[in-house]
């Protein structure tokens, strides 16, 4: 997307970018400098902040456009006992210190107590702040996750945060673009997390570097707003910059009658530019990934990236299954980390704890489908289930239609709203060698808790995995036993 | 932020790919809100391996890292920038950098810059050899030198220039606030805003 030429057919991303410079990019010796983009709404948390605001500080200079711009608390935060102090003294300082900054520059916040309070991630949307064709920034590289709605949404590092909060504007390089056209309908028992889980297994945790993926074909059509966001979310992991959705008729319905959406007739001027964002018959693509719905399973991974995925019915391949050298050395040592042997079927790995939880997988909708397979059922005795749900917007709702019970009569741990044990920046960790069936998003070696191991799955494989013990699909636990012939 | 023209330093080779930024740095040392003294941080579940190549006696004080391909991947944290700078390194190379890690190095003037990987795997050879060999990079030329390897980098005009010159982003970026108030105006009133709460 170098030239943007007003009669060629574009991509929605290509749109987005049009309506957002502020500055294009002057010609440096045959290359393009950044453009210089106007951000719309930016999500600030307490982890990668604090050095942004000191910036400011020193330098004297005010948050641009305060009212652009709203911060949660939810690295941190602890999911039990959370009308005490947090416990640990190097997080309490930075989650005050955030408070103290809100305070100071006047940024909106919801802190932890606020029915608003959570994942960064899960309540941009609630909120209704997350509005197709927008440019959204964060902190957070999961910020892609708002993508769903047909905005362009990155992750950016501390020093971009302060760019941000000091210009409302960001450079920014032109991208390229890539079609993920997803055919077909998925099977019962199969969500929108294997379909990005198959995704980084074919395109690698770097085939999506200097692109922005747009998730097309009808089985992301048939998708609600929480599994686009859900793909969305994990386009980081295949090293994408930003994932988008094209809007259509289910996110209108999202997004109407949420706080901070538009009401009366600006909805109605909304609706319709939305509409004109998608992407026009016959733009073209830099590169386009294929992959059919109908054949997809259950996906899982079996070692320390995310493009270590199979189908949950195979088993762990062999080193000696990559032709690539670099590959097969990064395999062996995901193996051993992992503990785990080549042709061990992926059902017969036993964990020890199931999480659910995280921005890629704790909306409503995600623990409405897991409590579904557990309804009226025990969990696995030797396992641990921890809840998390992604906001305390998403608790009390969940609350009010009684799955807190049924996780709960199922044996598994209701917790209050957080990152959690995606990251274990709170006291949710593994231990040394646990293996975890987790909802999240990165099975990076130690990133749950060090030496901890992760396989990824979706809500409702971790569900199906929390009543048998071992990697299971929901067909695994639905399915009448088979009878002896 | 220092302009960078030249380096000359010994180099380290990490053999691996996918060194994602959880190793580089854990989420334990994310809590700090200072934005110096991650030296202790950087590979800090790694660094317990004596084995490990910065705890061998030769490259502990290296200043070009060599890695494998898909090097920062996954989170945005620039903490991942400042643990190897404050370590000392001035450069890292890889065949492919992730994209956020990649724009977070410029902005803290540690180039990271990208040599195709027989070439990084010539240049490991020649480290692994001796561990003395120096590492020469220029980034006026793009041209990189490690023993017998004689190369050159990838790196985008704008960064390059940003680095030579040592530049200030938001200074930069101040310098176009008119244009930035011009768009302001034109922005459409039905855009969200966060404030006042409308919950």
């Amino acid at each position: 997307m170098v030239e943007i030429a007003s009669d060629k057919p574009l991509t929605l991303a290509e749109k987005v970018w049009r309506d957002h410079v502020v500055v294009r990019g002057k010609d440096n010796d045959g290359q393009r400098a950044p453009d210089l983009l106007y951000i719309d709404l930016h999500l600030v948390h307490e982890v990668t902040s604090p050095q942004a605001f000191e910036g400011l500080r020193l330098a004297g200079r005010p948050v641009r456009r305060p009212d652009l711009t709203i911060a949660t608390e939810d690295h941190n935060t602890p999911t039990l006992e959370i009308d005490k102090p947090i416990a640990d003294p190097i997080s309490r300082i930075q989650v005050d210190t955030l408070r103290a900054n809100c305070e100071e520059f006047g940024i909106r916040l919801h802190s932890l107590g606020d029915a608003n309070q959570g994942i960064v991630h899960v309540v941009g949307p609630q909120l209704g702040l997350t509005q197709p064709g927008m440019t959204v920034v964060c902190g957070d590289s999961h910020t892609s996750t708002h993508g769903a709605f047909g905005s362009l949404a990155m992750g950016i590092g501390t020093s971009e945060v302060e760019h941000v909060l000091a210009t409302q504007t960001l450079s920014l390089k032109p991208f390229k673009t890539m079609a993920v056209t997803v055919n077909g309908t998925l099977k019962p028992g199969v969500s929108s997390k294997d379909i990005i889980l198959a995704v980084i297994a074919e395109i690698g945790t770097g085939g999506g570097q200097g692109y922005v993926l747009e998730y097309r074909g009808t089985a992301i059509e048939q998708l609600s707003m929480e599994a686009r966001m859900t793909i969305c979310n994990m386009s980081i992991e295949a090293g994408a910059r930003a994932g988008m959705v094209g809007p259509d008729e289910t996110t209108f319905d999202y997004v109407q009658g949420r706080p901070h959406a538009p009401t009366g007739e600006e909805w109605d001027t909304a609706v319709e530019y939305w509409r004109s964002l998608r992407t026009d018959e016959g733009a073209e693509f830099d590169a386009e990934v294929v992959i059919d719905a109908d054949q997809l399973e259950p996906f899982v991974t079996w070692g320390t990236n995310p493009g270590h995925g199979v189908s949950l019915n195979d088993a762990v391949p062999q080193p000696t299954d990559f032709d690539d050298p670099v590959d097969r050395e990064s395999a062996e040592r995901a193996l051993e980390y992992m503990d785990l042997e080549p042709g061990t079927r992926m059902k017969d790995i036993r964990v020890d704890t199931v999480f659910l939880g995280s921005c890629t997988n704790s909306r409503l909708e995600d623990l409405r489908k897991a409590a579904e397979i557990i309804r009226g059922r025990h969990k696995d005795p030797q396992v641990r289930m921890i809840v998390v749900p992604g906001s305390a917007q998403v608790r009390l709702e969940a609350e009010a239609e009684g799955l807190d019970q049924v996780f709960k009569d199922f044996g598994a741990e209701w917790r209050f709203a957080g990152c959690s044990m995606c990251l274990g920046m709170n006291p949710d960790q593994l231990a040394p060698g646990e293996r975890c069936a987790s909802t999240s998003n990165r099975n990076f070696e130690g990133r749950q808790g060090k030496g901890g191991r992760t396989h990824l799955v979706s809500p409702v494989v971790a569900a199906a995995t929390a009543i048998r013990g071992t990697l299971s699909a929901p067909s695994d636990v639905l399915l009448p036993e088979p009878t002896p012939a | 932020m220092e302009p960078i023209t030249t380096h000359t330093g010994t180099g380290v080779p990490l053999r691996q790919s996918n060194v994602d930024t959880d190793q580089i740095i854990p989420a334990v040392f994310l809590k700090r809100i200072t934005k110096t003294g991650f030296e202790d941080a950087l590979f800090y579940a790694w660094r317990k391996n004596p084995d490990f190549v910065l705890n061998q006696e030769a490259y502990k004080n290296g200043t070009v890292l060599v890695a494998g391909p898909d090097f920062g991947t996954g989170s945005s944290r620039e903490h991942a920038v400042w643990a190897l700078r404050d370590y000392g390194f001035k450069v890292v190379i890889s065949s492919r950098f992730a994209d956020i890690f990649y724009s977070n190095s410029a902005k803290q003037g540690l180039l990271a810059a990208k040599v195709a990987q027989p070439d990084v795997e010539l240049m490991w050879k020649e480290l692994e050899k001796d561990p003395a060999t120096e590492i020469t990079v220029d980034l006026e030329s793009r041209t990189l030198r490690c023993g017998t390897v004689d190369t050159t980098f990838e790196i985008d005009n704008y960064t390059r220039w940003r680095l030579m010159e040592g530049l200030d982003d938001i200074s930069l970026t101040l310098r176009q606030d008119a244009a930035i108030g011009a768009y302001e105006s034109t922005r459409p009133s039905l855009k969200p805003t966060t404030l006042p709460v409308k919950v």
